[in-house]
């Protein structure tokens, strides 16, 4: 049964499962500052992953892509975060729009959905993380619940990137990667996308005194 | 088939409970003394409490029922045996057939439901107040244990104590995810049912945040001793679950006396990192209100939850 | 000098060039020049294609054939006539106040970005580059929408990079997908992200996963056409960004990723079964079809209306694509010309009024005939011709789809025709004394940049008459390419 799963493999698994546990802290962390270490985290988790891969498959590109998240995932995007957090002073607190258990009984429905949703695909798949497809739809899926039920433009952005993270580890898990060019596209968006939240965070700050987006109600049909 | 070395095996390790349990308590006491840089209690503390418990006269309140008196004995033989369906010497245990891990949740809520009922029997505000909240944490506690043994069970495909502890402990070297997230969980259980740190503590008398100690407020004497005595039996039992499944390495396979003698240095080796690990769990953490206790469960049961939607996923293969 | 190579180099030098020498008393005409430059590129390139038939670029990264060329000229056109229309627009803008330069700086370097952007997307081979262009659009727009900084277009742009960023993450989901599925096929090498290595070997491509694949490509795609239930951003940010911005969101952005869908459709066209995927764009845009025209009568921002009027015309041509076969793609591909110059022209007319009258509520707005009736004309003749009155060409694309839909999908008539009522209702009441009702105001003491509004117009009322037979062949190659 299990026992001819290779090594690589299980170590692929249980960084997706990390991950995957990773997106359920993020999604019941109240404070700031334990989020970013959080994600900071979850993109080392992705990036060992596709060090596993690259070291089992020898391909010479996920070495990069590897490279390129611990670059941008664990250094470059929580520093600037925490930057943010410490100039914009941005204390912990409570700012769940729905409590918590709640959101993690949502959430767990969500894995189930995105499990069933993978598996006939994951059976095709030859690779040897197959399996991690369903995972990485889940992580996609938290994500986007974290997204949905924060309030402080911070998490809904860490959620954003989360989001990012799931999407990687679909990447690596399904095909070993996207191509370079693609994968070096996307890396670059993120990153100009993070600068420019990060300068929008200040224009929000000066325009509402706050980062709570429950100020950003105005814009209604009426 | 139920040998006699077997039969010696399983008295041995409930002999060995009996006696290690409050040296348990003891070194997480001490442990903790020594994050929080105190002087130690003694290690033997437990046993000096035990023993003069034992030989202090038993105080009743005047509306005490039979009830009262006899929960000590029902509690204290639950834990027994749950600490003997355990494997935690070897996994040739004569009792093991007829307990598995569903019984062994079964044990455990009938001493909570004496210990509850006890409490309340007074009639004190305390004793009625610790009996609620007991109940509210297993009532969140056992589904998440539930699961748990769930995710373990179809690892080992029987729900057996014994069988799981034996497929685990013989396996080849496989990486089940599933089963971290099931030792997650299983910690997070561990700590609210022995009602330490995050949850409850056991070192406080401060009312309002009592759980454990609100209820047997009332008890005095070879009661309050059992119950003690009990309380060590129920983390020894709990230390020892944990081992078994998740470093089952060392578990004697059956009735082998080398191997079941090589056990017990291990065993206690074990349960000494435990101990330590556990008593650094407390001190890092700091005791949340009783109203976040359903979350902190909430969170157990969903990683049990997720341990086995991880094993449906990434493991079976057919 | 290679004419594609000059399309997009253009402006990307210029958009740093303009970011370099910050805002000078040229720069608004530096802005005009290269996106001249840009158009002529376009049409150099656009001959060279009618002439010489599809062709490769750097590699096989690139490819233009004539599905994508029409999309180029439409998208440098409209990008030339809306960077005419910004100069004396900004300028208002910034005398009142509004703007300061470094703003201004921002506006013209990310206007020639999101061009570049733009072409990028539409003329690339790769479906990653697409996405990375298409995500690349999105930041530069966010950048454009916050112009003013007030709370409103922050809350406006807030959204817009919210939603569009999670739409497109779903649709990053649809493009690993896609190249899962290509992958078993072409072999792990780069090109099996190439469209035109992929619709070779489309009816080998797994269809488990590009069902998945397409639907996720739909909704993610989708989120940046405007189609429901994802198009919340949509009205917000057109009404609380400069009005060149909003021009060029509805006139252009929009298209571009009805594009991008159109290209992942001929894939999952041939690997799934018949009308799997036109089944889905057709729910998805009767859907938004009909929603648009309900919230358009609750509007009383007048730049709100139009971008709920282009949440239902994306509708319809999502719609019309969904359909399928030469006619309903030669009909979508001609409404989407029309929508993006019809709409862009009010856009203009509509920037005009709202400056003189220094509102964009359309009960504050009124008698634009005595305030200036080249603006009042203006606003009324796109307004007739964005509902599809008949000497224009959005009549002769929407009687296309109708009369299609009554043929193929009889029972789609009931709702297209109440969804086009109510839409006509709407806005014509709301136009109307904006544009014929009394006011005390006095004449627009500037003469406006009206000539955009009037040539837009001019080509809609043409190609409503008469399409010129290049034009006709040129539509039907492209209709018979999407199958």
């Amino acid at each position: 049964m299990t026992a001819s799963i290779p090594l690589s493999a299980q170590l692929i698994n249980l960084f997706a499962a990390v991950i995957l546990l990773l997106a359920f802290a993020m999604l019941a962390q109240r404070r700031m500052h334990s989020l970013v270490n959080l994600f900071a985290l979850q993109g080392l988790a992705l990036c060992l992953a596709t060090l596993v891969a690259a070291v089992s498959t020898g391909q010479v590109h996920l070495y990069f892509s590897a490279g390129l998240t611990l670059l941008l995932k664990v250094l470059a995007l929580p520093w600037i975060l925490y930057r943010l957090v410490r100039q914009l002073n941005i204390k912990g607190d409570v700012e769940a729009l729905i409590n918590i258990p709640t959101i993690m009984l949502v959430g767990i429905g969500l894995v189930m959905v995105a499990f069933n949703v993978a598996l006939p695909i994951s059976e095709l798949s030859h690779t040897i993380t197959r399996g991690t497809l369903g995972i990485a739809l889940a992580v996609v899926m938290l994500a986007f619940l974290m997204m949905i039920t924060r309030q402080k433009a911070i998490s809904q952005v860490v959620g954003f990137l989360s989001m990012e993270n799931g999407l990687f580890l679909a990447a690596t898990s399904a095909t070993y990667g996207m191509p370079m060019v693609v994968e070096l596209g996307i890396a670059l968006d993120v990153l100009v996308g993070m600068i420019i939240l990060g300068v929008f965070f200040f224009q929000i700050r000066d325009q509402f005194d706050s980062l709570d987006i429950r100020h950003m109600e105005k814009l209604k049909d009426s | 088939m139920i040998s006699i070395s077997g039969f010696l095996g399983q008295a041995f390790a409930i002999l060995l409970a009996l006696f290690l349990a409050p040296l348990l308590s003891g070194w997480v006491g001490q442990c903790r003394a020594w994050f929080q840089s105190r002087t130690a209690p003694p290690l033997l503390l437990p046993y000096y409490m035990l023993q003069k418990l034992f030989n202090k006269d038993v105080v009743l309140a005047h509306n005490a029922s039979s009830l009262f008196r006899a929960a000590p004995f029902v509690i204290f033989g639950c834990m027994v045996l749950a600490c003997a369906i355990v494997p935690t010497l070897s996994t040739d245990l004569p009792f093991a057939p007829a307990a598995d891990a569903l019984a062994l949740v079964g044990v455990f809520g009938l001493a909570r439901i004496f210990i509850a009922l006890a409490g309340m029997d007074i009639g004190t505000a305390f004793g009625s107040l610790g009996g609620r909240r007991e109940m509210l944490v297993g009532f969140l506690a056992e589904p998440a244990l539930l699961m748990v043994f769930f995710t373990l069970a179809m690892i080992a495909q029987s729900t057996s104590l014994a069988t799981i502890v034996e497929t685990l402990a013989h396996r080849e070297l496989v990486i089940y995810p599933s089963l971290a997230f099931a030792g997650v969980a299983f910690t997070f259980v561990s700590l609210a049912e022995n009602a330490r740190v995050p949850v409850d503590n056991p070192a406080t008398h401060l009312e309002l945040t009592m759980i454990h100690e609100a209820m047997i407020l009332e008890y005095t004497g070879r009661h309050l001793a059992l119950i003690e005595w009990a309380a060590s039996l129920k983390l020894y039992a709990y230390s020892c679950l944990g081992l078994a499944l998740f470093f089952p390495w060392g578990i004697a396979p059956g009735d082998d006396i080398v191997a079941l003698i090589a056990a017990i240095p291990l065993l206690v080796f074990k349960l000494a990192i435990g101990g330590f690990l556990l008593a650094a769990i407390e001190t890092v953490n700091a005791k949340m209100r009783i109203f976040r206790a359903p979350e902190f469960l909430g969170t157990a049961f969903m990683l049990a939850v997720l341990g086995l939607l991880v094993r449906l996923l990434l493991e079976v293969r057919t | 000098m290679d004419f594609f190579i000059l399309m997009l180099s253009i402006p990307l030098v210029s958009g740093a060039l303009l970011t370099i020498v910050g805002e000078r008393d040229w720069a608004p005409n530096l802005n005009v020049i290269a996106s001249l430059g840009t158009f002529l590129a376009a049409v150099g390139l656009t001959g060279e294609i009618v002439a010489n038939g599809p062709r490769f670029a750097v590699g096989e990264q690139f490819f233009i054939d004539s599905l994508n060329v029409f999309f180029v000229a439409l998208t440098a056109f409209v990008g030339l006539t809306t960077s005419i229309f910004s100069g004396p627009y900004m300028r208002i803008e910034r005398d009142r106040g509004r703007l300061t330069k470094p703003r201004l700086r921002l506006y013209k370097s990310m206007y020639q970005l999101f061009m570049f952007t733009m072409l990028a997307a539409l003329t690339t081979n790769n479906l990653g580059i697409l996405w990375v262009a298409m995500e690349a659009a999105t930041l530069t727009t966010v950048l454009l929408v916050s112009l003013y900084r007030s709370p409103a277009s922050l809350e406006a742009a807030w959204k817009y990079f919210i939603l569009c960023g999670v739409g497109i993450a779903q649709a990053l989901f649809g493009t690993v997908l896609l190249y899962f599925a290509a992958e078993r096929v072409l072999g792990a090498a780069g090109n099996a992200l190439l469209w035109t290595h992929l619709v070779d070997v489309k009816s080998q491509l797994e269809p488990t996963i590009m069902a998945l694949s397409f639907i996720f490509l739909l909704v993610g795609y989708g989120t940046k056409v405007g189609l429901a239930p994802l198009h919340n951003w949509l009205p917000d940010a057109h009404a609380e960004g400069p009005t060149p911005v909003s021009a060029v969101l509805s006139g252009l952005l929009l298209n571009v990723a009805l594009y991008a869908i159109l290209r992942c459709k001929v894939l999952a066209d041939g690997a799934l079964p018949e009308g799997y995927a036109g089944n889905l764009m057709i729910g998805f845009g009767l859907f938004t079809l009909l929603l648009a025209a309900f919230f358009l009568s609750r509007q009383k921002d007048v730049k709100r209306m139009f971008a709920y009027s282009s949440i239902e015309h994306m509708g319809l041509i999502t719609f019309a694509f969904g359909m399928g076969g030469p006619i309903a793609n030669f009909a979508g591909l001609l409404h989407m010309t029309m929508h993006s110059l019809t709409k862009s022209a009010i856009f203009f007319a509509v920037g005009h009024a709202t400056q003189k009258t220094e509102t964009q509520l359309m009960e504050h707005i009124r008698g634009l005939m005595k305030i200036n009736p080249l603006i009042g004309w203006g606003l009324m003749l796109g307004t007739l011709a964005i509902l599809g009155m008949p000497p224009f060409g959005v009549f002769a694309s929407e009687f296309m789809i109708l009369t299609h839909a009554m043929k193929h999908f009889p029972w789609t008539t009931p709702i297209l025709l109440l969804a086009l009522g109510v839409a006509f209702a709407s806005i014509f009441s709301k136009v109307q004394p904006m544009v014929f009702g009394e006011t005390e105001a006095k004449r627009l003491p500037h003469a406006p940049a009206i000539t955009p509004v009037f040539l837009h117009l001019g080509i809609v009322l043409m190609l409503g008459l008469y399409i010129p037979p290049y034009l006709t062949r040129w539509f039907h190659e492209a209709a018979r390419m999407l199958g």
